[in-house]
């Protein structure tokens, strides 16, 4: 089956206030998505309630994942299935390392135990992809970190964690020009045509170096319009103002 | 359920040696009873007296009008002197069996062979171990228990003994000298060095009683040590009181760590007090883990006497279900440039109650000092409750200050980005609990540190509604 996500009619409030109003959207694997759209359209909004973000009720609608409904799922079951969300902005937690946090989460998102060797080089290889210092690995996971480092970190869970649907939320968005490209050589490393990528932007530059299958632009809460990868180019160009009515 | 799970909880600390003993005094507090112990214990005529004078001293003290509801404590339900059936030695196996046992599942002698200059261990009233290497035997370094110190050294005993504390400082003062029994007394020759700590453990296992260490350190000019003391006790239905007294002498230019992990039973009255003079350019440390108690009312305290003193408090407790942990640091600024930092962190859930109280009172004299706290606190429940009550008395303008206290829950936020990783709600609210607990921990002996975080873990084990 190739079918990955399977979005259908998608309402979701965060207090009394609708974001999302009936949103659909399906992923395959081996897809690249992209999702762009105004400032407080909702972008930030579905990544959050995909993983069933408490702050957020689904008021109508179904999520599906490998033909499974996932609605009523916890945030942790639904890692376990295997989608992925690389956070806006990723929490400081003091007191664990990357390394023992890697450990720790590629154990719980697997329920195998981890084979240390082999996966300390993987990690060390995958940092040195991207461009971050060895010393990280030792340090408590986000504390202290630069924006940036905070987001290749982001990417480097990703790459350990192997989901099946990695969901980008704004990963790109604070970050300089060298640290974008880094973000999507990790984005190039993690796909193949067994995942898919969803990634949510404000910008086109993390899309220049990717192969991207669908651009949708979501306003208001609905994706209004769908196309190929040419899309992005042209959005850089003229903004949202002919998709909102 | 509950209840089941926070039995198992405490496994090693709660496995209860049946309530043998050489001796055990009569319940409550009269003069006969102190008369008594004295003869158990062969005091000498001095230490005789100050017993007495400390009884009268208690007679004449109210309980405190502050703090925790002390009402559930009744002197006349506790026994003060209960001798277990040994006589101290510095050889484990001579130490008998269910004793011998207590001290292994707690890991003392193994922490000893791994980690430790010298170990003692205190098992009900009376010290049953102590040792020491070799090599600080040779330096002038002495480590044993306060009996034989009243005995061997009555000068230096005499000269320090409740002179750092007052008996009148407050009524368990007076109670402790009044009934003192076993503790730990250290001497450190000017300027000689202990690299690697000293510990004394401290095991309560007879029901219905109290314990009553007397721990008196002295730090000469120069030198420097880093003292650890465990505490434990295995739970009973009745109330148990601890009220132990530290006096720490640290002299010029001498350092000094005091790390203490107390993990009393939840029937425990934790009434303990501790105090350090400190002289010119010297430094006393304080690191403090409390767990355990029923209701702890600790509050350590520096006396900077010496131009450039410095001390810094760091500490962490974890109320639980039916804990009322009120403790916290005092400082007194007593001699130009003096220097003190706070570091303190509480946990509390199931209703359980954290009070931060402190007193920071920097003298006219104490020109150019410096200050700083820093309190925070963690609530991981509506029904827990948690307080700051700092005083400060400030008596000169040439002085920094500063004072920071957060109160707060855990984020949502964190454990949404924890659970996206595949961890559950309850591993990771244990994992947050952990950082916030870790600046304190990684301050820490490793062990103890390991222990920590056992006892996080299995404290927030079922707590998720």
């Amino acid at each position: 089956m190739n079918e990955l996500l399977k979005i259908e009619n998608l309402h979701a409030n965060v207090g009394e206030k609708e974001i999302l109003k009936g949103l659909n959207l399906e992923i395959k694997k081996g897809e690249t998505h992209v999702i762009m759209g105004p400032n407080g359209s909702g972008k930030s909004t579905l990544a959050n309630v995909i993983l069933n973000n408490p702050v957020y009720t689904k008021t109508a609608g179904n999520i599906e994942f490998e033909g499974e409904n996932i609605n009523n799922l916890k945030t942790d079951e639904i890692a376990r299935k295997g989608i992925f969300m690389s956070f806006q902005s990723p929490e400081e937690i003091p007191g664990i390392s990357v390394m023992n946090f890697l450990k720790y989460a590629k154990n719980k998102t697997t329920g195998q135990p981890v084979k240390v060797f082999q996966f300390k080089e993987e990690i060390a290889k995958n940092m040195e992809e991207l461009k971050m210092n060895a010393s990280y690995i030792n340090r408590n996971l986000n504390v202290g970190f630069s924006g940036g480092e905070k987001k290749k970190t982001e990417i480097l869970q990703m790459l350990t964690l192997q989901p099946k649907l990695a969901i980008l939320d704004e990963t790109d968005s604070g970050l300089d020009v060298d640290a974008i490209r880094i973000v999507s050589k990790g984005i190039k490393m993690f796909s193949n045509e067994n995942n898919a990528t969803l990634i949510i932007t404000h910008g086109t530059k993390i899309l220049k170096e990717l192969d991207v299958d669908y651009v949708h632009i979501l306003v208001n809460g609905q994706i209004v319009t769908t196309k190929g990868g040419e899309l992005a180019k042209e959005i850089e160009e003229n903004g949202y103002a002919q998709y909102i009515s | 359920m509950k209840t089941d799970i926070e039995e198992i909880n405490r496994n090693i600390y709660d496995i209860k040696n049946k309530d043998e003993y050489d001796f055990k005094i009569k319940k409550g507090l009269t003069k006969e009873i102190i008369e008594e112990i004295s003869k158990q214990k062969n005091d000498p005529e001095w230490m005789r007296e100050i017993r007495l004078k400390a009884l009268e001293t208690y007679n004449k003290l109210e309980l405190p009008t502050w703090g925790p509801d002390l009402s559930e404590l009744n002197m006349d339900d506790i026994a003060t002197y209960v001798r277990p059936k040994t006589k101290m030695t510095d050889n484990w196996d001579d130490v008998p069996d269910d004793i011998k046992n207590t001290f292994d599942r707690l890991g003392i002698p193994e922490a000893e062979k791994r980690s430790l200059a010298g170990v003692g261990a205190q098992y009900d009233s009376e010290v049953v171990y102590h040792s020491m290497k070799k090599e600080l035997l040779e330096q002038g370094v002495i480590y044993t228990d306060m009996e034989s110190a009243v005995r061997d050294y009555p000068e230096i005993v005499k000269e320090h003994f409740m002179k750092c504390v007052p008996m009148s400082n407050h009524k368990f003062v007076a109670l402790h000298a009044a009934v003192w029994s076993g503790g730990s007394f250290v001497y450190v020759p000017k300027g000689v060095k202990v690299e690697i700590p000293l510990q004394s453990y401290f095991r309560l296992n007879s029901p219905e009683s109290g314990q009553f260490e007397h721990t008196l350190i002295i730090v000469e000019e120069g030198a420097s040590l880093h003292f650890i003391e465990g505490c434990s006790a295995p739970k009973y239905n009745k109330v148990n009181l601890h009220a132990g007294c530290v006096e720490l002498y640290v002299k010029d230019n001498a350092y000094l760590r005091y790390s203490t992990i107390e993990n009393w039973s939840k029937n425990m009255m934790n009434l303990n007090t501790k105090r350090a003079i400190v002289g010119k350019n010297a430094q006393i440390d304080w690191v403090s883990g409390s767990f355990g108690s029923h209701i702890s009312m600790l509050y350590p305290m520096s006396v900077l006497n010496g131009e450039g003193a410095k001390t810094e408090y760091t500490g962490i407790s974890f109320a639980g279900k039916n804990q009322n942990l009120d403790t916290g640091f005092k400082v007194i600024h007593n001699a130009p440039n003096t220097s003190s930092v706070v570091n303190s962190k509480s946990i509390s859930k199931n209703g359980g109650i954290c009070t931060y109280r402190a007193l920071t009172k920097i003298n006219e004299n104490a020109k150019g000092s410096k200050c700083s706290v820093s309190c925070e606190s963690l609530m991981l429940d509506d029904i827990s409750r948690s307080d700051t009550i700092p005083v400060n008395d400030i008596r000169n303008d040439d002085i920094e200050f500063s004072h920071e206290a957060k109160i707060g829950k855990i984020s949502d936020k964190t454990i949404f980005y924890l659970m996206s990783r595949g961890i559950s709600e309850e591993d990771a609210k244990a994992m947050i609990v952990r950082g916030f607990a870790y600046p304190i921990s990684k301050e820490l002996p490793v062990e103890y540190a390991v222990e920590m975080n056992n006892l996080i873990n299995l404290e927030l084990e079922g707590s998720i509604g």
